[in-house]
C-alpha cells in the first residue's frame, strides 16, 4: 500500500499538510516589508538568505482575518515554480506518514474558500488532516472575502 | 550528428562574428574603393565561410560563398574597380549567407533559402563590364539568364591556388634576448660593464646579471626593470582571452551581488559598535567587495562597438534608397555596457539611427537651399555619465517641429491647448514618445517624427534608462538614452513613507527639495497638490496617497523631482535617506502585476525594500489628475507689479476671469452632495450650509449641463460666510496686463479683457455673491437659510 509523506501545519486549529517534497524549508521570521496594494493575502515580502519571498498569508486566503504581523510568524516555504513562496501559518506539525486508505475527498459538508484549496482528508489518530493545493494555497489572486 | 552538433555551433558563432566584420568592411570599402587591405581580408573572410562550409558539407551555403569570393577576388586583382552597386551586390550575398546560417541554427537545415538570385546578380555584376575586361570568362556571359545555377557549378574561373589562409596565429613567444644586450641597446648600460659582469658570472658569480650591475652602480634600477619587462614573453591574444560561459558569469554576478549586500549590512553593524579595528577591517572588505564586484561587471562589459557595427549598414542602405547622403559618425565606441544591457539597446538604437535618417536628416536639394552642406552628418556618441553610460544619436537635419508636435498632442487628447503657452519646449518635444503620438503620425506621416518613439521608450525604461530628446530647428536632433551600467545593481535613493522604506532608481531622480512649510511650500490647485519649481508649477504625487496609506502633513517633508514617461512630477515622500547601490532582486511575478514596483531589494538592515516604478508612478498619478481633477497650470506669479492675478475659469463655451484675491479657495463637490434649499442649491461644506451660483445661469451661458461626478467651485469668503460660484472648469491662473480691455454692457460682468490670446470675460463678483446670497453684505443675517 502506497504511503506519502507530508508536512503539517495548523491554522485556526485546523490541522493541514502539504507533500514533503513541495517544501523547501520551514522557518519562523519576524520581519517582513508589507506590499500596498497588493492583494490581501500578500503577508509582506522577506529576506530569504539574500532571496526575496512573498509570504502568502494562508489565514486570508482561508478567507479569515489577517495574521498579526508583529512578532515571529512561521513560514512554511514551498519550492514553486522557479520562485520559492511561503505560506505564512500558526503553527508547524510534524511530518507524517500517511497510507493512501486514510484518504478521502473533502467532504461535502467543507464549503467557502477552504473548499477550493483543500484536496482531500486525511484521518488520522483522533484528528483530521486536510491535504493542500499547493498551487491554490498561493494563489493571491484568487477571489477573497 | 551529435559530434558535429559542437563543430557546427563554433562555426555559426564564428561566421556571425566575420560577417559581422565584412559588415563593416564593406561599406568602409564603399569610401575607400583601393584599399588592398580592406578587399583582402573581407576575401580571406568569405574564403573561411567558404572552406568551412565545404568541409560540413553545407553545399548552399558553400556555392553562395563561392560566387561571393569569385566576385571579391576581381575586385582584388584589379580585373574590376570597386563600385556603390558591387558593394551592393556582396552586401546582398553577405546576407544571403547570414539567412543560411540561421536557417542551419534553428532548422538545421539550408534547405528552403533562395540562394539563386543572389548569385544570379553576382554573375550579372561580374558580367557587366565582360564586354569591356578582357578577362572575363567567356562561359559566363551567354547562360547567366537562363541557366543561371549550373552556370555557377560549370563555371570555376577564379584561380584559388593563391588564396591565403585564415592567418597564423603569432608566435607564442619570441626568441627572448639577453638581458645585457637590451640594456646596452636602450643606452642604460656600458658594454664593457655588461662584458665584465658577464665574466663575473662565468667565473662563478651566482648572482644575475642585472643584480651585478645594479649591485655595482653599473645601471639604473628603473632601466633594469624596464628591461626585465621587455624580456618576458609576451601573450599572444589566443593566449589571453578565454571564452567564457555567459551563464557562469551571471552566476558570479549573483554571488558578488550578494556579497555587496553581506558588506552593506556588516558595514552598518560594525559602525554601531564604533571598534576602531572592526571598521578598519569593515573599510577594507568595503574596498576590497567593491573592486571585486567592478571586476566581475568588467568581465561582463562590451564595448558598444558591438551593436554599432552594424548601424554603418543600415545607413548606407536606408540613406541610398531615399537618395540621401549621410556621414555617419561614431564617437566613444569603446563605452563598455553589460551585454545583456547591449542586447537591449541594440533595437531601439537601431530605430533612433534609421529614423534620424529617414525623417531627421532632409534631401540634399533642402540641404543646400537651406545652405548646408548636402551630405548630412549623423554622429553616435556615447560616454560616462555618472554611474550610467549616456547614448546619443544626433542628426543635423531640419529638428523637430515643435508647434507641430503640440498641435498633434492637442488633437490626441495628450495635452489640453491650455497647456501648451506654459510647457517646457523639451516637454512638448517628449510628446513623441506617447504611445497615442505615434500612431496618430504613422497614420498622417505629416510630422513623420515620432513613429514607433514609445517602443523605444518602453524598451529603455525596461532596463531602467530613461530617454529624453532636444532640437534646435534647423539645426538638429538630439536623441539622448541614459542606460545603467549594469541590470543587477543599481544606484538608489532609499526613502522613507510611512513606516516603511523604499528605493528609487536614481536615474529617474533629478532633484529634491525639502518642504519647510515657509521659503517652499506644497500648494493647491483646485485641490492638486503642486509645487513651484522655479516659477514652474510642479505637480505632485504624494507617495502616501499613492500607496494607499494615511496622508500626512505638507511641512517637513521632500519632494523628489522625478523624470519619467517625457513628464516632471514631484513625489513626495516622508525623509529621503541616502544613496545606496542595491542590488535588484525579481519580484513574485503576481506582485509585479500590480505596477507599482519594478522591482525588491535588500536593504543595508538586511529587510526587503521594494523599489518603486517611477514611469508606472507617474502614468497612475496622471491618469488619476486627469479623471479627478483639472491639473491648474499657473505661470510664474511674482506677485504685485501692478498686474493683476486672475483665476480663469471655462463657462459652457465662455472664458470668465476672477480676480484672484478674491477667491479664497478652489473645491470640488461630488454632484450628488449638491442639495436643493428652496429654489437654491447649496452645498454642506465644513459645517456650514455653502450655497451656490451657477455662473452659467448668472451669464446667461445656458449651454449643455456638464457630464461628470464632480463640479468645480470657487469659494469667496468673509466675515465668517462663503459662497460658492460653480464654474465648468478651472482652466489656468494668468496675469492680465490690462491691455485690450474694453468695458461691458453686459449684466454680471466689469469687461472683457484679452488672456493668453483668447477673449476672456471678468466677472463682476459682487454681483454675483449677491445672486448667490444676496444677503451677503448685510451683518443682520447670520442664517443664510432663513432667506431661502
Amino acid at each position: 500500500m502506497a504511503s506519502r509523506q507530508f508536512a503539517t501545519f495548523e491554522v485556526a486549529g485546523q490541522l493541514f499538510g502539504v507533500e514533503v517534497h513541495t517544501v523547501q524549508e520551514v522557518l519562523s521570521y519576524n520581519e517582513y516589508t508589507p506590499v500596498p496594494l497588493a492583494p490581501s493575502a500578500v503577508g509582506g515580502l522577506f529576506n530569504l538568505r539574500g532571496q526575496v519571498i512573498a509570504a502568502v498569508d494562508l489565514r486570508v486566503q482561508l478567507g479569515l482575518a489577517r495574521q498579526a504581523m508583529s512578532g515571529p510568524v512561521m513560514n512554511v516555504i514551498l519550492r514553486g515554480d522557479g520562485e520559492p513562496v511561503s505560506l505564512l501559518v500558526d503553527k508547524i506539525g510534524e511530518v507524517v506518514d500517511l497510507e493512501d486508505e486514510t484518504f478521502e475527498p473533502p467532504p461535502d459538508t467543507l464549503s467557502g474558500p477552504t473548499r477550493e484549496l483543500v484536496v482531500g482528508t486525511f484521518k488520522l489518530d483522533g484528528r483530521l488532516m486536510l491535504a493542500l493545493d499547493v498551487n491554490q494555497a498561493v494563489d493571491t489572486s484568487r477571489a477573497t472575502i | 550528428m551529435e559530434d558535429l552538433g559542437e563543430i557546427v555551433g563554433e562555426f555559426l558563432m564564428e561566421s556571425h562574428e566575420n560577417l559581422d566584420q565584412i559588415d563593416r568592411d564593406l561599406v568602409s570599402l564603399e569610401q575607400e574603393p583601393d584599399s588592398r587591405d580592406l578587399i583582402s581580408r573581407i576575401f580571406r573572410a568569405i574564403h573561411t565561410i567558404k572552406g568551412t562550409s565545404g568541409f560540413l558539407a553545407f553545399t548552399r551555403l558553400e556555392k553562395l560563398a563561392h560566387a561571393g569570393e569569385s566576385l571579391l577576388s576581381r575586385l582584388r586583382d584589379g580585373v574590376q574597380p570597386v563600385t556603390p552597386e558591387t558593394i551592393t551586390v556582396l552586401l546582398a550575398t553577405i546576407d544571403g549567407v547570414r539567412n543560411l546560417l540561421s536557417s542551419i541554427e534553428e532548422n538545421n537545415t539550408e534547405e528552403g533559402i533562395d540562394i539563386d538570385s543572389t548569385i544570379e546578380r553576382i554573375h550579372a555584376q561580374m558580367n557587366a563590364p565582360a564586354a569591356a575586361a578582357p578577362a572575363a570568362a567567356p562561359a559566363a556571359a551567354a547562360p547567366a539568364q537562363a541557366e543561371a545555377a549550373p552556370a555557377a557549378e560549370a563555371e570555376t574561373p577564379v584561380p584559388l591556388d593563391e588564396t591565403p589562409k585564415r592567418p597564423a596565429p603569432e608566435p607564442i613567444a619570441e626568441q627572448r634576448q639577453p638581458l645585457g644586450q637590451i640594456l646596452v641597446e636602450a643606452g642604460a648600460a656600458q658594454q664593457t660593464d655588461v662584458a665584465s659582469a658577464l665574466q663575473q658570472q662565468i667565473e662563478g658569480d651566482e648572482r644575475k646579471l642585472g643584480t651585478i650591475l645594479l649591485e655595482e652602480g653599473k645601471a639604473a634600477p628603473a632601466a633594469v626593470s624596464e628591461a626585465l619587462q621587455t624580456q618576458a614573453p609576451k601573450r599572444s591574444i589566443a593566449d589571453s582571452a578565454i571564452r567564457v560561459d555567459v551563464d557562469l558569469l551571471d552566476t558570479l554576478m549573483n554571488m558578488v551581488g550578494e556579497l555587496v549586500l553581506a558588506r552593506n549590512q556588516l558595514v552598518r553593524g560594525v559602525m554601531e559598535i564604533g571598534d576602531a579595528t572592526l571598521v578598519r577591517s569593515a573599510q577594507r572588505l568595503g574596498m576590497i567587495t567593491s573592486e571585486l564586484q567592478e571586476g566581475i561587471m568588467k568581465t561582463r562589459m562590451q564595448p558598444i562597438e558591438h551593436i554599432w557595427s552594424k548601424l554603418p549598414r543600415v545607413v548606407r542602405d536606408l540613406s541610398n534608397s531615399l537618395g540621401k547622403q549621410v556621414q555617419l559618425v561614431m564617437e566613444g565606441k569603446e563605452t563598455e555596457l553589460d551585454r545583456s544591457l547591449l542586447e537591449a539597446v541594440k533595437d531601439p538604437l537601431t530605430h533612433l539611427v534609421r529614423n534620424a535618417v529617414d525623417h531627421g536628416i532632409e534631401d540634399p536639394d533642402r540641404r543646400t537651399a537651406a545652405g548646408k552642406n548636402p551630405e548630412g552628418t549623423l554622429t553616435l556618441r556615447a560616454y560616462h555619465e555618472g554611474g550610467h553610460v549616456a547614448v546619443e544619436v544626433a542628426d543635423d537635419g531640419a529638428g523637430l517641429n515643435v508647434e507641430r508636435i503640440a498641435q498633434k498632442a492637442v488633437e490626441n487628447g495628450l495635452l489640453r491647448p491650455e497647456q501648451i503657452p506654459s510647457m517646457d519646449k523639451r516637454d512638448i518635444m517628449a510628446m513623441v514618445f506617447q504611445p497615442g503620438f505615434s500612431t496618430a503620425a504613422k497614420v498622417t506621416n505629416v510630422s513623420g517624427r515620432g513613429v514607433g518613439m514609445d517602443v523605444v521608450k518602453t524598451n529603455i525604461e525596461q532596463i531602467g534608462g530613461a530617454v529624453s530628446v532636444d532640437s534646435t530647428p534647423g539645426e538638429g536632433t538630439v536623441w539622448r538614452l541614459t542606460i545603467p551600467l549594469t541590470l543587477a545593481i543599481i544606484q538608489a535613493l532609499t526613502v522613507d513613507c510611512g513606516d516603511q522604506r523604499y528605493v528609487v532608481p536614481q536615474v529617474a531622480v533629478l532633484e529634491l527639495v525639502f518642504i519647510d512649510g515657509n521659503a517652499t511650500k506644497v500648494e493647491y490647485a483646485s485641490g492638486a497638490p503642486v509645487y513651484r519649481l522655479r516659477g514652474k508649477l510642479l505637480p505632485l504625487v504624494r507617495l502616501d496617497r499613492a500607496l494607499g496609506f494615511e496622508v500626512g502633513g505638507d511641512q517637513g517633508v521632500y519632494v523628489m523631482v522625478l523624470q519619467a514617461d517625457g513628464r516632471r512630477f514631484g513625489l513626495v515622500v516622508d525623509r529621503v535617506l541616502n544613496t545606496e547601490e542595491v542590488v535588484v532582486k525579481a519580484l513574485n511575478t503576481r506582485l509585479k502585476d500590480i505596477g507599482l514596483y519594478s522591482g525588491a531589494t535588500i536593504l543595508g538592515d538586511g529587510k526587503v525594500g521594494l523599489i518603486l516604478d517611477v514611469p508606472a508612478l507617474a502614468r497612475r498619478s496622471h491618469l488619476a489628475a486627469d479623471s479627478e481633477r483639472e491639473n491648474v497650470v499657473e505661470k510664474r506669479g511674482t506677485g504685485g507689479g501692478g498686474t493683476e492675478r486672475l483665476l480663469v475659469t471655462a463657462v459652457g463655451e465662455r472664458r470668465v476671469a476672477i480676480p484672484l484675491d478674491t477667491v479664497t479657495r478652489l473645491e470640488e463637490f461630488p454632484r450628488d452632495r449638491l442639495e436643493h434649499a428652496g429654489s437654491r442649491e447649496v452645498v454642506q461644506y465644513r459645517g456650514q450650509i455653502l450655497p451656490l451660483v451657477r455662473l452659467s445661469h448668472l451669464l446667461g451661458a445656458y449651454g449643455e449641463e456638464l457630464e461628470g461626478d464632480t463640479v468645480s467651485v470657487v469659494v469667496y469668503s468673509e466675515g465668517g460666510k462663503s459662497v460658492a460660484l460653480v464654474v465648468d472648469r478651472i482652466v489656468d491662473i494668468a496675469e492680465n496686463s490690462t491691455t485690450a480691455r474694453r468695458d461691458a454692457e453686459e449684466d454680471g460682468l466689469v469687461g472683457t479683457a484679452v488672456i493668453q490670446q483668447r477673449v476672456t470675460e471678468l466677472l463682476d463678483v459682487r454681483r454675483a455673491i449677491l445672486a448667490a446670497d444676496p444677503n451677503f453684505y448685510s451683518d443682520a443675517m447670520d442664517d443664510m437659510l432663513v432667506e431661502a
